[in-house]
């Protein structure tokens, strides 16, 4: 279809008088199809569609007009403009040093700690216009983020490879050695998280005979300190604070500086001149151990099943929750009903919840419920009702009957996990 | 490992790390919590021999604090004495060198002092042990090899095998320490051992405070029309950039969900 709007004046001059003869019809047209707000009943009696009143107005939101004394088309909200980007490009051609962080990467994206760290290694490196130093970003593995450069690296070096995927900190250590030895960075920046950077920093620093700090959570400039910065870092379990110069390897915690959104910079890749050393490891990973996602607690839990109202065949959904692995949850109104028990509850009186993946099936989105879910990542809706406020909330909405889809995706869950085993049988 | 193999035959040695532990709120010395959790999991263990190690000072406060180790079913703690503000890493990886055990259980941090956590690494790499983190729970031990569950966020578990000898951290996901029963902590005694300490030099110059709290971070909003400052100081349910299928069957709706969860990583 054209994005030309075509405009018709006459039409809309009649849409605007009321008293028009065509009025109605013309309504009705140019609302894309939609019935008119108000029309004669077969009793005689005025009825109101209150949904068809109002118009969209130009920046997509609707408006009544109660004086009636206008009416505008309905616009198309694809046309309006995309907002600009204006963030400035900072290209480094030939940088005085480098800074490297070290993210964690968890699920494959940078987390907001990862870009919290590269906003504070952005204020390491650009300190002093004239002789800017570059940021290194080191990736392990596999990953799915396409957006280094508004997080702030400069330089990407990303360290594929089987060797990493899984707990391989041995291997991680000595690839950053090699790092060390060629790129020799003036900064090494972790974030300072449990089984993330927390660990690696440590081994690093230890490796690299380093005393690093250990949950900084500010720098700032000092021309006394040897590398010209000051960190305040948490010690004694969080109970003091400790001001020190910056070490060379520095483990951040989250919110030690502002993310990036200025600036966007041009995540150059590098390499390595000499491959990754090969590392005879010590400790072996044997796998992930199946946890039974019902004992998890609901407030910890990754994968989220969550029923509302909208679920009616309750021995389906259980099952569902089993097949998929996810951690059952509720809203207030399954609680109340006495289908699900008290401590599932999602939401302001309930627990409040961070899974990676929250998929409400058959919840309307009332706030109380959205407060609940605020620190989850992906949201899937399940609903009939298309126009309900966790459909605005979801990352992916499917609207239809919740019984039908959850017993389509258990069949093909199912399927998967028939592959899976045929595929190992196999191997 | 030929000087562990007449060992493997009896007990393994299973050697815990103990350190004084700081109240948050009272402020008193008390066995510290993650090392509480490690004897506990040394505890658990059966056919081993644990013993416990702390280096550090020898006043009535801190033995005081160790008894609660005690307290929990042990004979002795082994003091190694040092002066208060020393760098105790040298003289255990000695201690540590001179009673070889197995396997070797510490708290991830310590309570007081710096408490950067770094210790357990600084011991593996001096001693040229493997460390890992963050144990669940110890599952074997036996030629030579430990078999550990590892704890990961939200609940989940990942099982390490790890040559022997090794350093092993716990951390809060270990589980919780026994109470301390007074007998045996009064009965239990403190053997002392002296062994030279290093000062810490670095730690005098650095300025120690009460943590402050930190600074809220404040929500920025960059917006250019004033629609999108009331937008952004408003917004209720923010919506916008989610995919929605409308009229899909429920087979396409399970499709695209699928292929969510397969993204995420979520379905094992
Ligand atoms: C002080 C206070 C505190 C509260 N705290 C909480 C709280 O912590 N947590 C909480 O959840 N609620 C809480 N509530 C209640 C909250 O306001 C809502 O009433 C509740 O969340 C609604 O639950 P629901 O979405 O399951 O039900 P409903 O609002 O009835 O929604 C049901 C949804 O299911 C859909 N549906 C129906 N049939 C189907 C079908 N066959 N297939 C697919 N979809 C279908 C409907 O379209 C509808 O969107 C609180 C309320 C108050 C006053």
């Amino acid at each position: 279809m054209s994005e030309l709007v075509r405009r018709d004046p006459r039409k809309e001059w009649i849409a605007r008088n009321r008293l028009h003869p065509q009025h109605l019809e013309v309504l009705a047209e140019l609302g894309g199809g939609a019935s008119p707000s108000e029309w004669l009943g077969p009793n005689g009696l005025m009825r109101r569609d209150p949904h068809a009143v109002g118009f969209i107005g130009p920046n997509g939101i609707k408006r009544i007009d109660r004086s009636g004394a206008q009416q505008a088309a309905a616009q198309s909200s694809s046309r309006q403009a995309q907002p600009e980007d204006t963030r400035r490009r900072v290209e480094i051609e030939a940088p005085a040093f480098l800074v490297a962080v070290v993210p964690d990467m968890p699920s494959g994206r940078l987390s907001s700690h990862d870009r919290d760290l590269l906003g504070l290694a952005r204020q390491l490196a650009d300190a002093e216009p004239e002789r800017p130093g570059a940021v290194l970003a080191v990736i392990f593995g596999e990953h799915k983020e396409t957006h280094f450069d508004e997080a702030g690296a400069d330089r990407l070096l990303h360290l594929a490879g089987e060797g990493f995927a899984g707990y391989m900190p041995e291997a991680r250590i000595a690839a950053l050695q090699s790092v060390e030895r060629e790129l020799t960075p003036r900064h090494w920046l972790l974030p300072d998280s449990t089984l993330g950077g927390a660990e690696l920093g440590r081994r690093l620093a230890v490796r690299l005979g380093e005393r690093p700090a250990t949950q900084v959570w500010q720098i700032e400039a000092d021309a006394a300190s040897e590398h010209g910065w000051r960190c305040m870092a948490r010690g004694a379990a969080g109970s003091s604070d400790i001001s020190r110069t910056l070490p060379r390897v520095a483990l951040a915690l989250a919110e030690c500086a502002e993310p990036v959104s200025e600036t966007r910079h041009a995540a150059q890749p590098v390499t390595l001149a000499q491959g990754l050393p090969e590392v005879l490891g010590r400790i072996e990973d044997l796998g992930a151990v199946a946890v039974d996602p019902a004992g998890v607690a609901l407030a910890e839990a990754e994968f989220i099943l969550s029923a509302g109202n909208g679920v009616k065949d309750w021995d389906a959904y259980h099952h569902a929750a089993q097949v998929l692995g996810a951690t059952e949850g509720a809203s207030r109104v399954a609680v109340d009903d006495g289908f699900m028990a008290r401590d599932r509850q999602v939401g302001a009186t309930g627990t409040w919840v961070t899974a990676r993946v929250y998929v409400a099936v058959g919840i309307s989105g009332a706030i109380q419920h959205l407060q609940g879910i605020q620190g989850c990542d992906k949201v899937v809706a399940i609903n009939l009702d298309g126009g309900c406020d966790m459909i605005k909330r979801a990352d992916l909405a499917v609207i239809g009957d919740a019984g039908a889809i959850l017993a389509a995706l258990v069949a093909q869950v199912e399927r998967y996990r028939e592959q899976q085993r045929e595929n190992r049988d196999a191997a | 490992m030929p000087h562990n193999a007449p060992q493997s035959a009896t007990r393994p040695n299973v050697a815990v790390l103990v350190s004084v532990g700081h109240h948050p709120l009272t402020a008193r010395a008390r066995r510290a919590d993650q090392d509480a959790r490690a004897v506990e999991m040394a505890l658990s263990l059966n056919d081993i021999q644990a013993s416990l190690i702390h280096a550090g000072c020898h006043d009535a406060d801190s033995d005081a604090a160790l008894c609660g180790y005690l307290g929990m079913g042990f004979e002795a703690i082994e003091l190694i004495e040092q002066s208060s503000g020393a760098d105790v890493a040298p003289a255990l990886a000695e201690a540590l060198r001179d009673a070889a055990p197995q396997l070797v259980l510490s708290g991830a941090r310590a309570e007081t002092g710096e408490g950067s956590g770094l210790l357990p690494y600084l011991l593996a790499e001096s001693l040229g042990w493997p460390i890992v983190t963050g144990l669940a729970a110890v599952e074997s031990i036996e030629h030579g090899v430990a078999t550990v569950l590892q704890a990961l966020p939200r609940g989940q578990r990942r099982r390490l095998r790890v040559r022997l000898p090794a350093i092993a951290t716990v951390e809060s996901s270990a589980p919780a320490a026994r109470q301390s029963a007074f007998g045996p902590a009064r009965r239990g005694e403190l053997t002392c051992q002296e062994r030279p300490g290093i000062d810490d030099e670095a730690l005098a110059e650095w300025r120690v405070q009460p943590a402050r709290k930190r600074p809220k971070r404040l929500k920025i909003v960059k917006a250019t029309s004033a629609r999108d400052r009331f937008k952004a100081a408003a917004a209720k349910a923010e919506g916008g950039g989610g995919q929605v299928l409308n009229d899909a069957t429920p087979e396409q709706g399970a499709e695209a969900i699928f292929k969510l969860l397969r993204e995420e990583g979520v379905l094992r």
